[in-house]
């Protein structure tokens, strides 16, 4: 009869015998391959410049900013950035940049953020490239088993996230300092500051495992009305993901890049008061 | 001849849109082993178009509404023509039926004691119509579907079969209902004894044997040139009662839907929901103005606004105001548009202006008409949040349908076969509520799956499907594979060269439009009459080319027999009638006549053998005959007024 | 009033084989493909078979996949493509042909059946529901799903590997699991049905790489990944990646 309840044996995609004969494994006439394309280089511009940057370990403090991809710094051959994110935990015996010591943080969040996942999937794997767009592998089990299951561990993340943002709350702070640790001033690497902080706390708070945590996870949200209003909020946030996350990456290599260019003496922040 | 595959069943029901699935529900759960045909796959009746709600007294938003006050309006609405006792079970048991949606996971829209929240709409004087945003329709189908599952489910853990007890057959079309041979000198005739189907996707023939069917197949609206149905609305279910021996009621009244889509051409006739008018939703003609304040017929004056500033109060304040003209009975507003368009006051593209977008803010129309927004954006390029739609009226529903006891949904004279639904009559009378569509479709689909199931339970011992009546669906269905061939070897006159299907229905759509449409004329459905003669005669030459998997030109050529039949129905009652009461309207007759009230109009076969006299132009398939009808019963007349009844009843009937 | 002829390819064939045939059809203002396909069938090709219902995107009947991208083709409008271009119409790709555009979508019902139904919650007999509207917002929003299956016949899970319909329900399917689990009145929990769960050990969820396919090709909008399926999959972590939960439930176990 017509209720279709054959079993399913065959393995292959779309140009198996049992479907609709056509060789082409695909038959979209748009620029299909464009965003991948995008996508794929600048994921892979950030990658190497901050593979750049973090393994420099120098340049990255010139009063009173400090470069985000080195705070806090968690070694004893850091630079002394005065009250500023020093905490000597690992001691003498890190010897390389100790950018490396934080930056797990920040890249294992946006590694398995559910945006940078679809991102690197369909732009990197290629699974799929687009939508309707044959992929070029023979087998495919996602996320099921080791390795791409610890994708799950993206909570914890998101909490070690909470804490980076909060020093780089801190640096942001410090930046209203002068060069001579002054309360009260600002230059332009403070509005570079404000803005990067703004943008990765809106990109953290955005994340999906933050909107379940808020409230997500409830199923009455009219017995929880404060989580509700901030599930909502999140959610509001949520629906730009994709936009923060770029946004927040370009802006954190823009403040790193800033300070380098401070660093480095190309030149000097222009100080507002 | 043919050997066919052939199953056994308790219960067969025809049609799986929100009846039809009631129905089986209510069937299995009585116990009956229940097969379900439908020729969509499950899910996508026609049902899903349902946008406004589900009309039940449960007093949730105004808690002066009970059921006799959904009763008195329901009556009101189809002038009194109402098979009574089907609008008295409806309004008492519509709460019940919306309420057990729920414990099977329906999730309407609430009010803010989290009740189900209820919408005002054309004709019922409390809001009454539980909903969902406008998809209501496609929330009732899913919710029986996903209840037809979770039985099957059970089935499954039981039996380790999900289809032992409940088996859905989609894409298949039913063409006969099969009858035991009468016992030669019994007086009983012949009851139900299965249907002959055929599966679309192979175009293979079966047989399911059953000594219940319960027919659910919705309306006729695929005979109109504009129309909001769907290719489904063929009258399939109509025309299988006639063919087994059925009469069908009242088939002159169809209602056309005030609010249709007119342009883009492609699209003219889909629906836009009353609810754009249940919400705010004013009518404008190209002059801006409100005109349906010209149109409040006598018998509603009481009923109605006055004057823009009351109709625009009662929104708010329902108690101290009347409701706009707006929302009185969609007869009412058909004809009204049809008027202004006539009198050279339409829109650009034949319509007049139902607009919202100055009305309410952009964001609630947006929350409230989510489907309606989409749904002009998509297709024609209109924002509804910003400028009036344009709306004409189309062939929506059909009152009339299938006679049938009240109580237990059995169709007259043919035991075994019960309808519920469109392709049941007399529940609407001369015209339908929104909203009580689907209040029917649940009402009466449980009373006709329960009816089923206990009357194949006590229905003794089966008869074998008799063969000769196999073979003759088999060769019928065959037919138009060798249309030219066959009518030669009979030796009828071969009239011309096979006929495309496709030209046959858009004729026999134009000729209905044009001549049995909104505004009917004597001279114009005579006319009508001989048109459908003629097409019944080249039908016999549909042909079509191909084989018989899922060839829709054959379908097509199927179907063609049933809305032929219905077609002549509609016509030769509506001719019959000489008067005007809801979507029945005669140009020569514009009143409503009392003395009409309480005649029925029963169609049926003029070969009761069930063959068609298809090759004889004049004589046409049906017959007409008229009866009295049953006196409503005093304890429901006295919920009127006397001033109210005096409109509708003689002074006979008042006085008795 | 304008009309112009359009040139079409449509796939014509059964399982045994089957191409892309051409063809030249009228087109008038303000038409969809599906208007045009009934053209063809009016005209040139009697016997072309296509599923279609509504005609108003209110079914999810008719779907198909134009110039490549699965589509409702009743939502379709011409105005879309430019004159010139060749508009190439074929059946769902991720399931077994029938005939011509029509396509065995049995692989969805099946799946439909594998997941438990709404469990009611005891003592609470009808007409005593009482549900918040915020409440029911995010399962409500589920159920506008039409069952068009284009999210099934997009997701590359299945449509690249046959193999995996066995393991995977597919977005539609994984998100009323989300629906039911986000039910307000659902008692699943209540009678041993873990749903968060099961999402991942019997529908397969971990097959999901999110890459949202599902919410691009939706005709209703449905934010199928962000509002179903990523939080269903964070409910699987509650569940079973949470090691204060894991550790939890192991004391309790103990005591």
């Amino acid at each position: 009869m017509a209720t279709g309840t054959e079993p399913h044996r065959s393995s292959g995609g779309v140009r198996i015998r049992t479907r609709a004969a056509i060789t082409a494994p695909h038959l979209r006439t748009d620029r299909w391959w464009l965003a991948p394309a995008v996508t794929a280089a600048g994921l892979f511009a950030f990658v190497v410049y901050s593979t750049w940057r973090a393994f420099a370990n120098a340049d990255y403090y010139a009063a009173p900013y400090v470069s985000p991809f080195y705070s806090p710094c968690l070694a004893r051959n850091c630079e002394t950035m005065h009250a500023g994110p020093n905490a000597d935990l690992f001691g003498s015996w890190w010897a390389i940049s100790p950018a490396i010591i934080i930056l797990i943080f920040p890249l294992g969040f946006r590694l398995t953020c559910y945006y940078y996942r679809k991102a690197y999937y369909r732009s990197f794997w290629a699974s799929p490239p687009a939508c309707a767009v044959a992929e070029p592998h023979a087998k495919y089990t996602g996320e099921t088993r080791f390795p791409l299951i610890l994708q799950n561990v993206h909570r914890y993340f998101f909490y070690a996230a909470l804490l980076v943002a909060g020093v780089l709350t801190y640096d942001t702070v410090l930046s209203f300092r002068d060069e001579h640790y002054a309360w009260g001033h600002m230059g332009l690497g403070t509005l570079v500051f404000l803005a990067n902080i703004v943008l990765i706390w809106a990109y953290t708070l955005s994340c999906h495992s933050c909107r379940h945590i808020v409230g997500g996870k409830l199923k009455h949200f009219s017995r929880h009305p404060l989580r509700y209003r901030a599930w909502q909020f999140v959610g509001r946030l949520n629906a730009r993901h994709m936009q923060l996350a770029w946004a927040s990456l370009v802006s954190v290599a823009l403040a790193d890049f800033y300070v380098y260019l401070l660093a480095s003496g190309v030149f000097d922040d222009p100080r507002f008061f | 001849m043919s050997v066919v595959d052939r199953q056994e069943w308790d219960v067969v029901v025809v049609g799986a849109g929100g009846a039809g699935l009631r129905a089986a529900i209510e069937a299995r759960e009585r116990g009956a082993r229940t097969a379900v045909i439908c020729k969509s796959l499950f899910g996508k009746a026609h049902t899903v178009m349902a946008e406004g709600g589900i009309a039940a007294a449960m007093a949730n938003v105004n808690e002066h509404d009970t059921w006799q006050v959904h009763f008195r309006d329901t009556m009101r609405g189809g002038k009194f023509l109402n098979q009574w006792r089907m609008a008295e079970l409806h309004a008492q048991e519509a709460p019940d039926r919306v309420w057990e949606l729920e414990t099977w996971g329906a999730l309407f829209d609430r009010t803010k004691d989290g009740k189900i929240s209820q919408r005002n709409f054309g004709g019922h004087e409390y809001p009454r119509l539980a909903h969902v945003g406008d998809r209501t329709g496609l929330e009732l189908i899913r919710t029986l579907q996903q209840k037809i599952v979770a039985l099957q489910q059970e089935d499954h853990r039981e039996t380790g079969d999900y289809e032992s007890r409940l088996k859905v057959f989609q894409e298949c079309t039913v063409t006969r209902i099969l009858k035991t041979v009468p016992d030669s000198g019994s007086a009983a005739g012949s009851r139900v004894n299965g249907v002959f189907a055929y599966e679309r996707e192979t175009g293979r023939f079966f047989v399911l044997e059953a000594p219940a069917v319960v027919i659910a197949t919705g309306g006729i609206g695929k005979s109109f040139k504009v129309t909001s149905n769907s290719w489904e609305y063929t009258g399939d279910g109509h025309a299988l009662a006639l063919l087994a021996g059925a009469p069908l009621l009242n088939m002159e009244f169809v209602q056309f839907h005030p609010t249709g889509m007119v342009w883009p051409p492609s699209v003219k006739g889909i629906l836009v929901t009353e609810s754009v008018r249940g919400d705010g939703g004013v009518l404008r003609n190209s002059d801006g103005k409100r005109f349906m304040f010209d149109y409040i017929p006598d018998v509603f004056k009481e009923k109605y606004a006055e004057s823009e500033e009351e109709g625009d109060r009662w929104y708010d304040d329902p108690d101290n105001n009347r409701r706009p003209p707006e929302l009185l009975p969609r007869d009412e507003v058909a004809r009204a548009i049809n008027s202004e368009v006539k009198a050279g006051r339409g829109s650009p593209h034949g319509g007049v202006f139902l607009d919202v977008s100055t009305r309410m803010p952009a964001e609630v129309i947006r929350r409230r008409l989510p489907s309606m927004y989409h749904q002009f954006k998509e297709l024609a390029d209109v924002d509804i949040t910003a400028e009036p739609m344009e709306v004409g009226p189309t062939c929506h529903y059909v009152m009339g349908g299938i006679a049938v006891d009240s109580d237990s949904a059995a169709a007259r004279g043919v035991p075994g076969l019960f309808a519920a639904g469109e392709v049941a009559g007399g529940m609407h009378g001369s015209n339908r509520l929104g909203g009580n569509s689907l209040s029917d479709l649940l009402v009466f689909g449980r009373r006709a799956g329960w009816h089923a199931a206990e009357y194949a339970a006590g229905a003794g011992g089966r008869q074998a499907v008799d063969d000769t009546q196999i073979d003759t669906a088999a060769a019928e269905a065959l037919r138009p594979f060798s249309a030219e061939v066959e009518a030669a070897d009979a030796g009828e006159p071969v009239g011309g060269p096979p006929e495309n299907p496709y030209t046959l229905h858009q004729e026999l759509q134009q000729a209905m439009n044009d001549l049995v449409g909104i505004i009917r004329r004597e001279g114009e459905m005579e006319q009508a009459l001989r048109k459908l003669a003629e097409l019944r005669v080249r039908a016999r030459r549909a042909g079509v080319e191909g084989h018989r998997q899922f060839n829709p030109g054959w379908h097509l050529a199927l179907d063609l027999r049933n809305m032929l039949l219905v077609s002549e129905c509609v016509a030769r009652a509506a001719l019959e009638r000489t008067e005007s009461r809801g979507g029945h309207t005669r140009e020569d007759h514009p009143t409503m006549d009392r003395r009409w009230r309480n005649i029925n109009l029963l169609c049926a076969a003029a070969d009761p053998t069930g063959g068609l006299a298809a090759t004889d132009p004049v004589r046409g398939q049906i017959t007409l005959t008229r009866e009295t009808t049953e006196p409503i019963r005093s304890d429901l007349l006295a919920l009127f007024e006397k001033e109210e009844l005096v409109k509708y009843l003689t002074e006979e009937e008042l006085y008795e | 009033m304008s009309s112009y002829e359009a040139r079409f390819k449509v796939w014509r064939g059964d399982v045994e084989g089957g191409g892309l045939k051409d063809f030249a059809v009228e087109v008038n203002d303000g038409e969809v493909v599906l208007d045009i396909i009934h053209r063809l069938q009016a005209t040139q090709a009697p016997d072309l078979a296509v599923r279609w219902n509504c005609k108003a995107g209110k079914c999810g009947s008719c779907s198909a996949e134009i110039n490549g991208r699965p589509r409702l083709m009743c939502m379709t409008r011409m105005s879309v493509f430019t004159r010139d271009e060749t508009i190439t119409v074929t059946p769902l790709r991720a399931f077994p042909v029938i005939r011509d555009l029509v396509t065995d979508v049995g692989f969805n019902y099946e799946k439909a059946r594998e997941v438990p139904s709404f469990v009611p919650p005891e003592g609470v007999g009808p007409g005593e529901y009482r549900m918040m509207q915020e409440d029911v917002d995010r399962s409500q929003e589920f159920r506008k799903c039409i069952e068009c299956f284009l999210c099934q016949d997009t997701c590359h899970v299945v449509r690249d590997h046959e193999e995996n319909k066995a393991a995977f329900a597919g977005p539609r399917f994984l998100m009323r699991v989300a629906e039911l689990d986000m039910h307000p009145l659902d008692a699943a929990d209540e009678t041993g049905l873990d749903r968060k769960r099961t999402a991942q050990d019997e529908h397969g969820l971990g097959y999901c790489n999110i890459t949202k396919c599902c919410t691009e090709v939706c005709p209703e909008g449905i934010k199928i990944t962000d509002n179903a399926l990523i939080p269903l999959k964070e409910r699987a972590v509650d569940r079973k990646y949470d090691p204060l939960v894991w550790l939890g439930s192991k004391i309790r176990r103990r005591a």
